[in-house]
Parts: C-alpha cells; sequence; structure tokens
C-alpha cells in the first residue's frame, strides 16, 4: 500500500507529542474576566488552540413565560460554534452535536449554582466557539464558570474541565486536534476543585484500568484550571484593595 | 479591616458560627458563596462585587411605573422582579378610573418594599412623609453593590455628603440615586457619587472623599 493511512501518524517523538508536550501536560491556558461590557458576566479563555467567549446574563426575567419555574431559577445554556470556527466552513446554526454539549454543559454546572435564590427568573450562558482545536466543550465549560462567578451569581464552588485521552495505547491529558480525530479515546470531564464530578463523557474505547488512569489524569487537569480560573477572578480585582494611585480621578 | 478577594467556594473558617451573608455551611465549616470580597470580623460577610438587586422587605428603592392594572401599579425597580404598588398604598384615598392622574406610565417614585413573598410578589408602598412622586432633580444609575459603601457604616458616609454637597439625596438600594439641589451642587455630587462608586472596594475611601470635596470646593471660591 502506497497511500499512507492518515491514522498511521505517529503521535510521540523522543518521547514527546506532536506538539512538544509531555503525556501529563496541558496546553497553555490563557484567561480573561469582564471582556463584554453589555453582558452581566463574560470571559474569554484560550485552551491551546481553542478560543471561546462565554456571556452571563441574568437572573432575569423568564421568557418564553411558561419556562419559568415558581420555586427556583432555570438556567439555559447555549453552546455555539462560528462557521469559521473549524476547517471546512460549519454550517451556522443549532445541530444535533451542540445541542446535546449545550445540555451536558448545562447539567454541568447546575448542580453548583443556588437557583433556589432567585425564583421565576432565568439565568442565561452563552459560550460562542471562535477557534475550534479539540475540547471545546471543556473550554466553555470553564469560560462558563468564569463568567457565572463575575456576573455575581451564588454557587457552591467553581467547575472546571478538562479532558484525557488515549493515543497509540497512551493515556495523554487534554488531546488536541489531531490526537482527538485519530486517538482511540476521549474522556472529557468537569468537576468541583473538590472533587465532585458533575460531567463525564467516553468516545472511543478504554480497559477498566485505562479508564481509572484516564480519569486520574483528567481530574489532575481540571484542578490545575481550577487555579488558573481562581487567579484570573482574584487578579481582576487585586489592584483595586490598595487605594488606586494618588490624585489619579478621573473627576480631577 | 482585614479584606480579601474570594471566589466561589473558598473555605473561609472551619468555625460554623462566623457564617454571614454570602456565605454557606457544609460538613461545619465555612465557605463562600460569590466572587467578591470577605470581610472577616466575628460573622464572616462576603460583598459580591456584581449581581442583580433582589428586594428584600423594608428597603428604599426609585421606581419607574411602567403599567397600571385595575387596582396596581406595575413599577420597575431595576430588579428581575417588578414591584407592585397597590392603590390602598397610596397616600390618598384614589379611585381606579383615576389612578394614571396621579402617576402615569414612566412616573419616577420613591418608594419602600413593604414585603415579599417566597414566589417573589414585591409588595410596595408609599405610605411614608420622605417617599412619593418624584417632581424635581434627577436620578442617576449605580450598581447595587456599591450602595453600603455610598451610605458608609451607620449612614457616615450619606450625611457627610449630604451636608457637604448642599443637597437632597434619597438612596435606593436598588442603586438609583435621587439628587436635588442647585445645578452646580448637583454637578458636585454627582461626580462625588461616581468617585464612591468607582472605588467602593478601596480601603479608607471617607476620608479621600472628604479630601476630594475640600479641593473641589476650594478651586471654586
Amino acid at each position: 500500500m502506497i497511500a499512507m493511512d492518515e491514522t498511521d501518524i505517529s503521535f510521540f517523538k523522543d518521547g514527546l507529542r506532536l506538539d512538544g508536550r509531555r503525556a501529563d501536560e496541558l496546553r497553555p491556558v490563557k484567561i480573561e474576566v469582564g471582556v463584554l461590557a453589555r453582558a452581566d458576566g463574560s470571559c474569554y479563555i484560550e485552551m491551546g488552540g481553542n478560543k471561546v467567549i462565554a456571556a452571563v446574563y441574568g437572573p432575569r426575567e423568564v421568557h418564553p413565560r411558561h419556562l419559568q419555574e415558581v420555586t427556583r431559577a432555570i438556567v439555559r445554556y447555549r453552546y455555539n460554534m462560528a462557521s469559521f470556527s473549524v476547517e471546512e466552513r460549519k454550517r451556522p446554526g443549532p445541530d444535533r452535536r451542540s445541542y446535546e454539549l449545550s445540555k451536558v454543559s448545562r447539567e454541568a454546572l447546575e448542580p453548583v449554582i443556588l437557583t433556589s435564590f432567585f425564583p421565576r427568573s432565568v439565568i442565561d450562558v452563552f459560550v460562542e466557539v471562535l477557534q475550534a482545536d479539540a475540547g471545546t466543550r471543556t473550554a466553555g465549560i470553564n469560560a462558563a464558570a468564569v463568567a457565572l462567578a463575575d456576573a455575581g451569581i451564588p454557587m457552591k464552588s467553581m467547575i472546571s474541565s478538562c479532558a484525557a485521552g488515549k493515543v497509540a495505547d497512551t493515556i495523554v491529558l487534554d488531546p488536541m486536534k489531531e490526537e482527538d480525530n485519530f486517538g482511540q479515546a476521549d474522556l472529557p470531564i468537569a468537576m468541583t476543585p473538590g472533587g465532585d464530578i458533575t460531567l463525564m463523557q467516553m468516545d472511543g474505547g478504554l480497559s477498566p484500568d485505562e479508564f481509572h488512569r484516564a480519569v486520574e489524569m483528567a481530574m489532575k487537569g481540571a484542578r490545575d484550571i481550577y487555579e488558573l480560573q481562581r487567579a484570573a477572578l482574584v487578579g481582576k480585582y487585586s489592584q483595586m484593595t490598595e487605594p488606586e494611585r494618588k490624585g489619579a480621578h478621573a473627576c480631577d | 479591616m482585614d479584606r480579601k478577594v474570594v471566589v466561589p467556594g473558598d473555605l473561609l473558617s472551619e468555625d460554623a458560627k462566623r457564617s454571614g451573608e454570602g456565605t454557606y455551611v457544609r460538613d461545619g465549616s465555612v465557605y463562600s458563596l460569590l466572587y467578591g470580597l470577605a470581610n472577616f470580623r466575628d460573622k464572616i460577610n462576603v460583598i459580591p462585587l456584581a449581581g442583580k438587586y433582589i428586594p428584600g422587605p423594608g428597603d428604599n428603592v426609585i421606581g419607574v411605573v411602567k403599567d397600571i392594572t385595575f387596582s396596581n401599579w406595575i413599577v420597575d425597580i431595576n430588579s428581575p422582579y417588578d414591584g407592585l404598588l397597590h392603590i390602598s398604598e397610596y397616600p390618598k384615598r384614589i379611585d381606579n378610573v383615576e389612578m394614571s392622574n396621579h402617576l402615569r406610565i414612566g412616573s419616577s417614585i420613591m418608594t419602600k418594599v413593604k414585603d415579599v413573598d417566597p414566589t417573589m410578589k414585591v409588595e410596595l408602598t408609599l405610605n411614608d412623609r420622605k417617599l412619593g412622586p418624584i417632581r424635581a432633580g434627577q436620578v442617576i444609575e449605580i450598581s447595587h453593590t456599591r450602595v453600603p459603601r455610598l451610605i458608609g457604616k451607620g449612614g457616615s458616609m450619606i450625611s457627610m455628603l449630604k451636608k457637604e454637597v448642599n443637597c437632597s439625596i434619597f438612596v435606593g438600594q436598588n442603586g438609583r440615586i435621587w439628587i436635588s439641589g442647585s445645578a452646580k451642587d448637583m454637578d458636585l455630587a454627582l461626580r462625588t457619587i461616581t468617585l464612591i462608586e468607582r472605588e467602593a472596594h478601596t480601603n479608607g475611601l471617607t476620608d479621600r472623599i472628604v479630601d476630594f470635596l475640600k479641593r473641589e470646593k476650594g478651586t471654586r471660591s
């Protein structure tokens, strides 16, 4: 056979992955808080090649009216991929995949939100994927959790999310596009820093032993991401705990 | 004062009795519910840095009439929940048909939350001397999370402000503030309030505001 099957690409070179990471290493993460002036809370996140923006509105009045709950707030989560976020233009609008991701992401965040504080209202979360590079749902959940905190919504804890995968019979953390497309398994999870898992999905196959190792690895990745989320939130106001530079009032 | 920025889920204390506003208790320890500033006193309170105004009984608020029904005015109070002002809560006895002669759609009112039921039906009242329709002055809007700082401990900031700028001021818990006075005084009050809003999270604010007012007045006379 002359034509090389794409599944033959080698995932490791000298023990390092295609982008030079070790098996248990995350891609670089950048988090910015409060990037949108019109939203009540917002967050922009870059995880490797993923670029995702999240906006939170609410609690606010529910429209259409019949969706409202008398005793608690409802949470709506919309995951959407921009048509230019992937190599081949994606047909815009919701599809089967984005409906599913919206549902599981909402269910990943809902357990920590104190919806009973806001009866008859809605908390809207919008997640827009600007550039995709495998692991957009985890990036979306990470951004949404920060945006919810930024909107001042009471939560029992933060949520952070990370995936583990299996390529070339090796368990790897935070798979990138090539590893996701041609790998053997993908296992995204979302959890509280305390270790309560609120989302777990699996694509492909893992033996029970591999599964346990993959979960352990993904949980460690999620804890590292939690520290970054925390640092981004604290950073937004850290310069403010001290009085600002003297005489620089805008009123002068 | 011991203050620190916290995020939801941060462990604040291992003594459940110190749980204050914006915190919750799990397994005997106190955790933060909010992203905000934690105040460590006897009780630990977390003051949010953002969020919507949720009405509570006894709150003074400024609202705008947005609809009139058979016996209620529906009032926008800058919150996810609308306020209801019943005709019987108007200081005078009036008839249903002449409701819009007293308060029409778009009228601003200084009002008070009388009661909030568990389904968040918000009842308002105008039965107090200091409450009533707004006929003069101007209303400005700040984030409701900054209102406690504008009022100050035991009202220290607001009473100082009222005296210094020579204006009547009514602070609504929903972040709307009514000021009335001469054009010059209102302008100064407005700038001072914007300054307080922007620096609400800093320490020693009252002293800096006093300095600011002194300087402003010095340049004027």
